[in-house]
C-alpha cells in the first residue's frame, strides 16, 4: 500500500471543489406576486453552504463521472443473484410519459385511470406468472418486500391466537436480507444447513420443524444456481408443522413460464422487478419488490390495494381504485409504491414479451449459464456441479496457489469484464458466483470463459498479475481500511466552508 | 418481442456442448406436475405496439400539466431542469449494480459521496447515508436507530399528529412487534402548543421524538426547546424536513435535532404518481454506527489516487444477517444522483431563489384566499409554502367543484382528521403564476356563492 499520509492525487474534484463564488446555474422567473416579506428572523437560516456552478461546470463533472463506472451498457455484467440483464430502452421513454411523470400520488382517482388501470394489470399478470392469488406492488425494494412477506406472516399467526410460534428457518446459502428481514420483526432466526448435492438438508430441517416455527424463507433455485430436489418435501414439511413457505423471488429470472412457485405450493413470495423485468439497477436502486400471497394470506396484504370500484361494460371502462385488505399488515411506505420507475418499466416489459417470450427468458438464462458452466467446470472446480439453472458458483482458488477469488475477480477487469459476486454465498470457498443472463451472445460468453482460462494460466504462471489487478482501470485497489478508520464522509464541514 | 441474442444454430451448439439435447432437458429438477405451465397473458406486442397502448395509458391521465395544481402533502410540483434527466439516462450511471467493485464504480461511489456532503449541507448534520425508499421509511428507520441506541430498554415513541399520516402508518407497520409504544397520536390540533405542551409527554422511557418542519399543515417552529427539553429526559429527536424549505429555514442541525429525515422528491425528482422518490436520513457522527444505510466515504488506492468505497458494511445485512442495523440493501441510488444533480446545478442562489419563490406565491395565495368571504387561515403560525385553509363546506365538495374548473384544489384533510372536513391543505410552488392563483381565488369565491 501507499503512504497514507501522501497528500492523495485527485482524479476528479468533488462538486464543492467545483465551486466559485458568484457563479449561477440554473435561474427562475421573478416573482410575478407583492412581496409578503420574509418569515421571523429566528426561523431563518444563517447561510447555505452549497456550491456554485455553471450548469456547464455540473454536466462536465458527471459526465467525467460516469466515464469511470462500468456499466450494462457498456459489457459483460455477471454479477450472480443481481440478474443484470440489458435494460430495454423503450422502457425509458415509456415510464417518462408525461401522464405519468407528472402525476400527483394524491389526485382524486377519476384523474388517474391510466396509471390506476396499468397498476391493476400488473397486479393481475405478476399473479398469473406466480400462481399467487394477490398481489401488492407496494414495496420499494427486494428487501422491503421480504419485510412485507415476513410481517404478513406473523399477523397470519397471530390472527389465529397462535403465538407461540417466534422460529424463522433459513438455509445457510440465502441472502443475507432474509435473516435481516426476520430479525427486524424479533424473529428468532434458526439456519439449516445444505446437503452435499446443494439442496436443504431434509434431516436438519425436520429436526427443526414444530409448533413454534412461523416459516421458511427459501430461495428456489438457490443461490448456488440449484433447484432444489426434494422441493415438494421441503413445502410439505413446512405446511405440515403449521408454517408458512416463503420464496425470495430474487432468482425468478430461471422460472418464468417454467414453474410457478404458487403451484408448487409457496404461499409467500416477493418479486424483484429490477431484476427479473429488466427494471435497471440505478447504481444501487431504486428497484422494486411487489409481493404475492396464496389466498389465505390475501387479508393481511399492505393497504392499500389497486381494485375496481365499479364494473366496466362493453361501453364504459370499469373504474379503477384502492381498496384496504380486511386485516391489513398497514402501510409499508407513503404513496403506491415505485410507480414510475418501476411498475411502468415492468409492465412495459411484460407486455412486450408475452407468455412464450417470458418463457424464452427463462430458457435462454439457463442455457447461457449451463453454457458457461460446461466451459469452465475442467478449470474451476464447482463444488456442486449438476445441470444448474440462472447461475452457479465455481471456487476462485487453486491447490498450492495463493491466489484468491478476490485477485481473479480484479484481474477480469482487466480483460474488460465485470467481476461476479465473490464470497458469496459462504456455503462455497472463496465464491465466484456467475450469472450471464438470456441477453447475452455466444460470442460474449465465449470471449468471457477464454478469459477465466487464460486467468487461471496467469494464477500458476505470474500470480502478481493477479494480485496486484487490475492494472488498467482508471483506479486501482483502495484502502477500505483506511476509509473506516477514518470516516470521512462528507467533503464540506462547518469549520472549513467559511474559509473559501 | 425478446431481447436475446442467440441464433437458433447458436443454441444447437450450445446445447451440444453442455450435453443435453433440447431446452426443456435443462428442467428436469422441475417437478413434472408443475413444469411449463401455460401462461394466460395478452401475447407479445413490438416495441411499436407498446409504445402505442403506454400513450394511451399515459394519455388517459389528467396530470398536474393538464390541471393547475395546489397538491402538496408530501408530494410538490416544482420545475425540474433538464440537464438533470440528461445525466440520469446515461447508460454508464443507470444500468450500473450498486458499487461493490470500487474501482469501476468510481462515478457512482463520488455522485453518492457529494450527495451526502450535500445532504448535509442543506440539513446542518454531520453526515448522511447513501438513501432510503422514502421520506416515511426513512423516519421508520430513524425508529430503528433510536431502538439500538437504547437497545430496547426505552420503548416509547412519540409522534404528534402534525407528522404526516402516511408517514405515522409507515411507523406503526414497520414497529410492529418490537413492542414499541407510540404516544402522542391523540393530541389535539388546534389550540395546541407543539413546543409548550408536548414536552410534558416526553419521559425517561422516550427513546425518540419525531416533528415535522415544516409540519404537515405547512406551519414553521423553532423546535430548539422542544428538543432541550427531549434532551433533558435523554430521549433523542428527529426531525422530518422539506428540503426546499431548508434553503430558507434554520436548520434543524442548528435546533441540536440528532436525527434529520424527508423525502428528496422535491429536489428534482419527478411526483411519478408517488413513486420511486428518494428517503434522506442524515444524523450525527456518534450514531454512524447505528445508523442502517450504505455510507461512501473518502480513501487512497494504490497508486495515491483519492477515491471513494463503501464503508463500515459490518452494519449491513450481508455481513451482519439477522444483527444488521436493518435490512435495506437496494437505495435510491440513481435518485440520489438525480438530487445531487439538482442541488449542484440549482446551487446556492437557485435553491435560495424557489425557497423564495414558493414562500411569496404561498403567502400572497393565503392572503388572497382568506379575503374570501367564508374562508380563512386555520391558523396563525407562520408557514412556509403550504397552509390549511378553512372552508364553508367540506373540502371533498370544494375540490370538486375546483376540479370541475380544471383545478386539483389541495388535500382534504378530513381523510386523515376527522375532525377538520372543511379544512383544506392548499400547496402552492414556484409552477404556480399569479394568473394561476387569482383563478383559484376566484373560483373559490363562486363556491362559497351557491
Amino acid at each position: 500500500m501507499t503512504d497514507s499520509t501522501a497528500t492523495p492525487k485527485i482524479v476528479e474534484p468533488t462538486i464543492f471543489d467545483l465551486s466559485s463564488p458568484g457563479r449561477t446555474g440554473v435561474t427562475f422567473p421573478a416573482s410575478d406576486v407583492p412581496a409578503a416579506g420574509l418569515p421571523p428572523q429566528g426561523l431563518l437560516r444563517s447561510e447555505l453552504p452549497l456550491p456554485e456552478l455553471a450548469e456547464v461546470d455540473v454536466l462536465r463533472h458527471y459526465m467525467r463521472l460516469s466515464s469511470f463506472n462500468y456499466s450494462v451498457d457498456s459489457g459483460f455484467y455477471p454479477l450472480g443473484s443481481c440478474t443484470m440483464k440489458y435494460n430495454p430502452k423503450i422502457n425509458e421513454d415509456t415510464c417518462r410519459l408525461p401522464g405519468f411523470l407528472y402525476t400527483h400520488p394524491l389526485q382524486p382517482i377519476e384523474t388517474v385511470q391510466g396509471n390506476l388501470a396499468l397498476m391493476f394489470t400488473l397486479q393481475e399478470w405478476l399473479k398469473e406468472i406466480s400462481g399467487f392469488a394477490a398481489v401488492t406492488l407496494q414495496p420499494a425494494a427486494g428487501a422491503h418486500g421480504e419485510f412485507t412477506g415476513v410481517l404478513i406472516m406473523n399477523a397470519y399467526h397471530k390472527s389465529r391466537g397462535d403465538t407461540k410460534r417466534v422460529k424463522m428457518l433459513i438455509p445457510d446459502s440465502a441472502h443475507g436480507t432474509n435473516p435481516a428481514s426476520s430479525g427486524m420483526t424479533g424473529l428468532t432466526v434458526v439456519t439449516i444447513p445444505s446437503d452435499a448435492r446443494g439442496n436443504v438438508d431434509l434431516a436438519a430441517l425436520k429436526a427443526q420443524c414444530d409448533d413454534t416455527v412461523v416459516g421458511m424463507m427459501l430461495t428456489n433455485p438457490n443461490t448456488v444456481g440449484l433447484f432444489d430436489e426434494h422441493i415438494q418435501e421441503i413445502i410439505q414439511l413446512i405446511h405440515d408443522c403449521g408454517g408458512i413457505m416463503y420464496g425470495d423471488g430474487a432468482n425468478l429470472n430461471a422460472l418464468l413460464g417454467i414453474v410457478r412457485p404458487g403451484d408448487l405450493g409457496f404461499d409467500v413470495m416477493h418479486f424483484n422487478l429490477h431484476k427479473t423485468f429488466a427494471v435497471p439497477h440505478g447504481g444501487g436502486g431504486p428497484g422494486s419488490g411487489p409481493v404475492g400471497v396464496a389466498a389465505r394470506l390475501a387479508d393481511f396484504l399492505p393497504e392499500p390495494l389497486v381494485g375496481i370500484l365499479e364494473e366496466g361494460d362493453e361501453e364504459q371502462a370499469p373504474l379503477f381504485g384502492f381498496v384496504k385488505p380486511a386485516k391489513s399488515i398497514g402501510r409499508m411506505k407513503a404513496f403506491h409504491g415505485h410507480f414510475g420507475g418501476g411498475l411502468v418499466r415492468a409492465f412495459t416489459y411484460i407486455l412486450m414479451h408475452g407468455p412464450d417470450g417470458l418463457k424464452d427468458i427463462s430458457q435462454y438464462a439457463v442455457l447461457n449459464a449451463n453454457y458457461l458452466l460446461a466451459r469452465l467446470r475442467n478449470t474451476y472446480h464447482v463444488p456442486y456441479d449438476r445441470i444448474c439453472m440462472h447461475e452457479f458458483v465455481a471456487e476462485g482458488r487453486f491447490e498450492g496457489s495463493d491466489v484468491r477469488a478476490l485477485d481473479i475477480a480484479k484481474r477480469l477487469m482487466d480483460y474488460n469484464f465485470h467481476p461476479p459476486t465473490n464470497y458469496f454465498p459462504h456455503i462455497v470457498h472463496e465464491a465466484l458466483m456467475i450469472e450471464p443472463t438470456e441477453t447475452e451472445n455466444k460470442d460474449t460468453l465465449d470471449r468471457f470463459a477464454d478469459a477465466l482460462i487464460k486467468i487461471a494460466e496467469e494464477a500458476k504462471t505470474s500470480p502478481e498479475l493477479l494480485h496486484e489487478a487490475p492494472h488498467i482501470t482508471p483506479f486501482g485497489r483502495m484502502d477500505e481500511v483506511k476509509a473506516a478508520r477514518e470516516l470521512v464522509l462528507c467533503c464540506w464541514l462547518p469549520e472549513n466552508y467559511s474559509n473559501q | 418481442m425478446t431481447y436475446i441474442p442467440i441464433s437458433p444454430t447458436e443454441r444447437d451448439a450450445m446445447l451440444k456442448t453442455i450435453g443435453v439435447k433440447s431446452l426443456d432437458d435443462l428442467f428436469k429438477d422441475v417437478p413434472a406436475k408443475h413444469r411449463f405451465p401455460e401462461l394466460d397473458l395478452p401475447p407479445a406486442l413490438t416495441e411499436m405496439e407498446a409504445a402505442q397502448e403506454l400513450q394511451e395509458l399515459s394519455d388517459s391521465n389528467e396530470s398536474t400539466r393538464d390541471l393547475v395544481s395546489f397538491l402538496g402533502a408530501g408530494a410538490y410540483n416544482h420545475y425540474i431542469p433538464a440537464v438533470i434527466d440528461h445525466m440520469l439516462r446515461r447508460g454508464e450511471f443507470y444500468t450500473a449494480y450498486t458499487p461493490y467493485q470500487p474501482e469501476i464504480s468510481q462515478g457512482t461511489l463520488q455522485a453518492i459521496f457529494e450527495y451526502q456532503s450535500l445532504m448535509t449541507a442543506l440539513t446542518g448534520m454531520e453526515l448522511s447515508n447513501a438513501s432510503h425508499y422514502d421520506g416515511a421509511t426513512a423516519a421508520a428507520e430513524a425508529v430503528n436507530l433510536a431502538w439500538a441506541q437504547f437497545r430496547g430498554k426505552r420503548t416509547k415513541i412519540v409522534v404528534p399528529p402534525s407528522v404526516h399520516p402516511q408517514y405515522r402508518a409507515v411507523i406503526r407497520t414497520y414497529t410492529q412487534g418490537m413492542g414499541v409504544e407510540l404516544d402522542g397520536e391523540q393530541l389535539p390540533i388546534t389550540n395546541y402548543s407543539i413546543t409548550d405542551d408536548l414536552p410534558p409527554l416526553v419521559d425517561n422511557n422516550t427513546a425518540l421524538v419525531i416533528v415535522q418542519y415544516p409540519d404537515f399543515f405547512g406551519r414553521i417552529y423553532d423546535y430548539t426547546k422542544l428538543i432541550e427539553a427531549a434532551h433533558g429526559k435523554g430521549a433523542l429527536v428527529c426531525v422530518v424536513a422539506n428540503p426546499t424549505a431548508l434553503a430558507m429555514l434554520k436548520t434543524p442541525g442548528d435546533m441540536g435535532a440528532d436525527i434529520v429525515v424527508g423525502d428528496g422528491q422535491p429536489l428534482g425528482i419527478p411526483m411519478w404518481y408517488g413513486g420511486p422518490t428518494l428517503g434522506f436520513f442524515t444524523t450525527k457522527k456518534a450514531y454512524v454506527h447505528k445508523m442502517a444505510g450504505r455510507l461512501v466515504g473518502e480513501t487512497v488506492d494504490n497508486r495515491g489516487q483519492r477515491c471513494y468505497v463503501l464503508t463500515l458494511t459490518a452494519r449491513e445485512q450481508h455481513i451482519k444477517r439477522e444483527r444488521a442495523t436493518s435490512n435495506i440493501c437496494s437505495n435510491q441510488g440513481l435518485l440520489a444522483l438525480g438530487a445531487a444533480i439538482y442541488m449542484s446545478v440549482l446551487g446556492k442562489s437557485g435553491m435560495k431563489q424557489v425557497a423564495d419563490l414558493c414562500y411569496q406565491k404561498a403567502h400572497y395565495a393565503a392572503e388572497q384566499l382568506s379575503q374570501v368571504p367564508g374562508y380563512s387561515l386555520c391558523f396563525n403560525d407562520p408557514f412556509f409554502h403550504e397552509f390549511a385553509l378553512c372552508c364553508p363546506k367540506p373540502a371533498a365538495e370544494i375540490n370538486e367543484h375546483l376540479l370541475e374548473h380544471g383545478i386539483l384544489g389541495g388535500y382534504d384533510l378530513g381523510q386523515d382528521y376527522p375532525s377538520l372536513p372543511d379544512h383544506l391543505l392548499v400547496a402552492v410552488t414556484e409552477m404556480n403564476s399569479k394568473e394561476e392563483i387569482d383563478l383559484l381565488v376566484e373560483t373559490l369565491a363562486e363556491v362559497s356563492h351557491d
